[in-house]
């Protein structure tokens, strides 16, 4: 692949990174896939939304964060609690069950013999509660928690272990609530969506373009903020975060901000996920997805928006090809996956275009590396010398 | 009489039972260069850091203008008009030189102030002044990770111009730097130290000569003597402690 | 309550205590004094566990008269497998992240996938179990109210004796000294001779050994499957933060206090919900304490 583009200019690539991957998501995807295939482009397309938060969070700000999931899984509920209250209202097969039981209930809570609608299911039986909650619920949570901690001072790796540990109660209790939440099997069937079928492919192929937009314009916010002085604010938090105290920023807002943006846009993805794979589940949730959607991060490079988004799409694809034709080998290659980006390739598939000839440094001076040496260089050796060379663009 | 621009009153802090700074009584006037001077382990970075609140004090006041900055935190505390550079430089070394400078730019450093943050033409004027004073007009666009040790010093100084400090605290200014260097960084000192206080602590004595309007002498945690540079040396409990026993 | 139920809750808090420490005895030595977040710790315990279960089958095939005695070559097996293991890991991956402690994070994580993957095709897909031991079999009833598995206690008296064995091996011999210098100031170690990266290999060669033996005593409670090791690791990094990373005594005093919380826990709510009440409060108590419960105040 890298052969093939060689000739394009890389600074063509990567200036226009976002019109490629806008032609790539609304032309060449739709016009070369089958639907079946295109669901599953619609599916990897709603976790690309983590990816592209992680490589705010994590790529500029430094945090990485293995809760990524709580964030998808909450925006993934919440729309399945309006799909599963609007199906529950409009099947007939439910109602006469429901009615049955006295009662207008989704049909696991009936099978699970709860007998009233828990208080916090009641507002998603409207959508204009359910689309503010999506957009707003999960920023507000990932804002207040990781301020406090963040405030305190929590390290890093243990910021990372806290969101492990969030991941995990959260699949947790989805699980052992089953009564409420619809347990393993999560929540499914849904009918409609504001009385739309959700059947048809033309509504399949409109949620596909639905989807494509928002993520577009995730990208193009995350663009936004590093380009803004918060972004170089966030980097120099990354390199020396005590230093940034005595310019005078306060990091502990400016890294929970980014981890609330990041909260967004997963909560997005989790909503357009359920919408289009019609199921909300706890596998989703784990610590075992969350730490997953860091490598599609990782694939793309950890500093490219854009990246994360092809990463997605390619480990997602690998994924389903692989439970298609060799499911024993998945484990390996994902698992190989990690050892090789980690130890060969910390940019990803970005860093390998930024290796390839005719490289300007212009991007790595405006977009710097994750660790001195991750960049192959030895560690802690910067000679001085090199400042004769190498004026970045910087503007 | 001039007035006090930092009081820091009866400041105590220990580690672990260790005061290494021991009922101090130190007091700063408004466009003073104060150096201090002091053998190592004497409590002069500790005192800086309490300052600027790096380290909380263990008891004691400590007053800049009308702040109490005892209870402040870092960022507050350099928001109301305090600078500080550290011991081994620190820059931001994936930055350019401009995005060093600009980002100590002390307007707009809240959340949404940032993201929407413009650069104006008060913003460049205000570079190309403080990028000339401290020599690295040159080299505006160049990583500061590149810059030699004694560049990274002068950046760290232009950092704090930026902020348009009332009271500067610098440790070891010209630490790694050659003679001819450590010259020009005087004369930047002079220069910068008009209309502002700034407080250095340095070990280099012909330098602190160079600039010293007083000179403090910090000796376990506490004042030793406080004078100009030839009362500071005449003294025999001065004398005493840098030559030993 | 009665005294037989306090008496019954206090030896399931001991028994998860002990559980947990030795769970957390080698990702303590691991992350608390080398700084390595191996997210495939898990996967080594299941190691472990599939020693014991070879050791098992070997006895049973070959000395069946010596059936009684497999556990402490399981155990012994299993220590020198996984620490062997670890060695190469050391070697091979871990070395060159040391100082990017998140991508250890996702590199092992990697490793642990791939383990879990080796287990399911190499030996079996479903979960094994070993046999109990003769004389481990029933269970001890000082009064008629009060009955403790003897496998229960035996794993006290194993994790009690490994702590033990630990505590002297890091504080009162040289490989001890060496270990303890090195991770306290590398610099200075190197300077005086020793060969940090030797060491750093030991060290963790250790950490991972007793993850062995972890694995291969709980496998005599509970079966051992591909996945067993990914249950184990939140609530071994929990135990190990919980109790400040620097200090062994502390991840000790946060395995018995999580151990005390989780049986009194399981008694009033249901199994998983107590592990994410646990969890919580941990968190709870983090934001508190941000270097863990146990860590003394250190200059910076």
């Amino acid at each position: 692949m890298a052969a093939a583009i060689a000739p394009v200019s890389r600074g063509f690539l990567q200036r226009y990174a976002i019109v490629i991957l806008a032609v790539v998501l609304l032309a060449v995807l739709p016009l070369s896939l089958d639907i079946f295939r295109l669901g599953l482009a619609a599916k990897y397309l709603s976790l690309a939304f983590c990816a592209v938060g992680i490589v705010l969070i994590w790529g500029y700000g430094g945090i990485l964060s293995l809760g990524q999931g709580v964030f998808f899984g909450l925006g993934s509920y919440m729309m399945a609690m309006f799909l599963k209250l609007e199906s529950t209202g409009a099947d007939t097969s439910a109602q006469a069950l429901s009615s049955f039981f006295g009662s207008n209930l989704p049909d696991f809570m009936v099978w699970n013999s709860v007998e009233q609608l828990p208080w916090w299911w009641e507002p998603f039986h409207h959508v204009w509660f359910t689309i503010p909650a999506i957009l707003i619920l999960p920023p507000v949570v990932a804002f207040v928690l990781s301020y406090l901690n963040f405030r305190r001072r929590i390290g890093d790796v243990y910021f990372s272990i806290i969101t492990l540990a969030f991941s995990a109660i959260l699949a947790i209790v989805i699980i052992g609530q089953q009564g409420v939440t619809g347990g393993v099997n999560g929540i499914t069937d849904f009918r409609t969506f504001m009385g739309i079928n959700l059947d048809p492919d033309n509504v399949k192929i409109a949620m596909y373009y639905i989807t494509c937009v928002l993520l577009l314009v995730c990208v193009l916010i995350g663009t936004f903020i590093l380009r803004s002085r918060l972004g170089k604010v966030l980097v120099a938090i990354r390199d020396r975060e005590d230093r940034v105290r005595f310019s005078g920023y306060d990091p502990a807002l400016f890294k929970a901000f980014i981890f609330a943006v990041a909260a967004l846009f997963s909560s997005i993805g989790g909503a357009m996920f359920t919408l289009q794979v019609g199921l909300a589940s706890p596998s989703l949730v784990g610590i075992t997805p969350s730490i997953e959607m860091v490598i599609y991060a990782a694939v793309g490079g950890r500093l490219s928006l854009v990246g994360a988004v092809y990463g997605a799409m390619l480990v997602g694809a690998a994924k389903t090809f692989f439970s298609e034709n060799f499911v024993e080998f998945w484990l390996y290659l994902i698992g190989g996956l990690f050892i090789v980006i980690v130890m060969f390739l910390p940019h990803g598939l970005a860093g390998l275009l930024d290796k390839l000839p005719g490289a300007k440094r212009h991007r790595l001076a405006a977009l710097p590396g994750p660790e001195p040496d991750a960049a192959g260089q030895a560690a802690g050796e910067r000679p001085a010398a090199r400042l004769a060379g190498e004026v970045g663009g910087g503007k | 009489m001039s007035e006090n621009i930092l009081s820091v009153e009866d400041l105590t802090v220990s580690f672990d039972g260790f005061r290494a700074v021991d009922s101090l009584n130190f007091y700063v006037e408004k466009d003073e260069l104060r150096c201090v001077i002091g053998p190592n382990g004497a409590g002069k970075t500790t005192l800086l850091d309490m300052i600027c609140g790096k380290t909380r004090p263990t008891g004691g006041s400590i007053r800049f203008k009308r702040f109490d900055l005892t209870d402040m935190l870092e960022y507050q505390i350099t928001r109301v008009g305090v600078g500080r550079k550290f011991q081994n430089p620190s820059v931001y070394e994936d930055l350019t030189v401009f995005e060093n400078l600009e980002i100590s730019y002390p307007k707009r450093r809240g959340l949404m102030g940032s993201l929407f943050f413009k650069r104006d033409a008060d913003l460049l004027a205000k570079i190309d002044e403080v990028s000339e004073r401290i020599f690295l007009h040159e080299v505006l666009r160049h990583k500061a990770g590149q810059l030699s040790h004694g560049q990274k010093q002068w950046l760290e100084i232009g950092m704090l111009l930026m902020q348009d400090p009332e009271l500067l605290l610098l440790d070891e200014p010209v630490a790694g730097m050659s003679a001819k260097e450590r010259e020009q960084t005087a004369s930047l000192l002079n220069a910068i130290s008009k209309g502002r206080s700034i407080v250095v602590i340095e070990h280099d004595m012909a330098f602190v000569r160079m600039i010293a309007h007083k000179v403090t002498v910090l000796h376990q945690g506490r004042m030793l003597a406080e004078g100009t540079m030839d009362q500071v040396q005449a003294d025999e409990r001065v004398k005493d402690v840098y030559l030993g026993h | 309550m009665t005294f037989d139920v306090l008496a019954m809750q206090a030896f399931t808090g001991l028994s998860i205590f002990t559980i947990l420490m030795l769970m957390a005895l080698g990702l303590a030595i691991v992350f608390g004094l080398m700084g390595v977040i191996n997210m495939a710790h898990g996967e080594l315990m299941a190691m472990g566990a599939y020693c014991s279960y070879g050791a098992a089958r070997f006895f049973e095939n070959f000395a069946p008269s010596m059936m009684d005695y497999y556990v402490f070559v399981g155990i012994l097996l299993a220590f020198v497998v996984t620490s062997a293991f670890g060695f190469l890991l050391e070697r091979g991956l871990i070395r060159f992240l040391y100082k990017r402690p998140l991508d250890t994070l996702l590199a092992t994580w990697g490793l642990s996938l791939v383990l879990q993957q080796v287990y399911r095709q190499f030996i079996s897909s479903k979960e094994v179990e070993v046999p109990t031991v003769s004389w481990l079999q029933g269970a001890w009833q000082p009064t008629d109210g009060i009955a403790l598995p003897l496998s229960r206690i035996f794993i006290v008296v194993l994790a009690i004796v490994t702590a033990a064995a630990v505590y002297w091996l890091l504080f009162r011999t040289r490989w001890g000294l060496r270990i303890r210098a090195v991770t306290q100031n590398r610099a200075m170690a190197g300077a005086a001779g020793i060969n940090t990266a030797r060491v750093d290999a030991y060290t963790f060669a250790l950490g991972c050994g007793l993850a062995g033996i972890a694995g291969s005593s709980f496998t005599m409670l509970a079966s051992t499957g591909p996945t067993t090791g990914q249950h184990y690791i939140v609530d071994t990094f929990i135990v190990v933060v919980f109790g400040g990373v620097e200090s062994l005594l502390g991840t000790i005093s946060s395995a018995f206090i999580i151990g005390q919380m989780q049986s009194w826990f399981e008694f009033e709510l249901s199994g998983s919900m107590a592990r994410a009440s646990i969890l919580l409060l941990v968190i709870v108590v983090l934001f508190f304490r941000p270097n863990g419960l146990f860590a003394t105040k250190v200059r910076r």
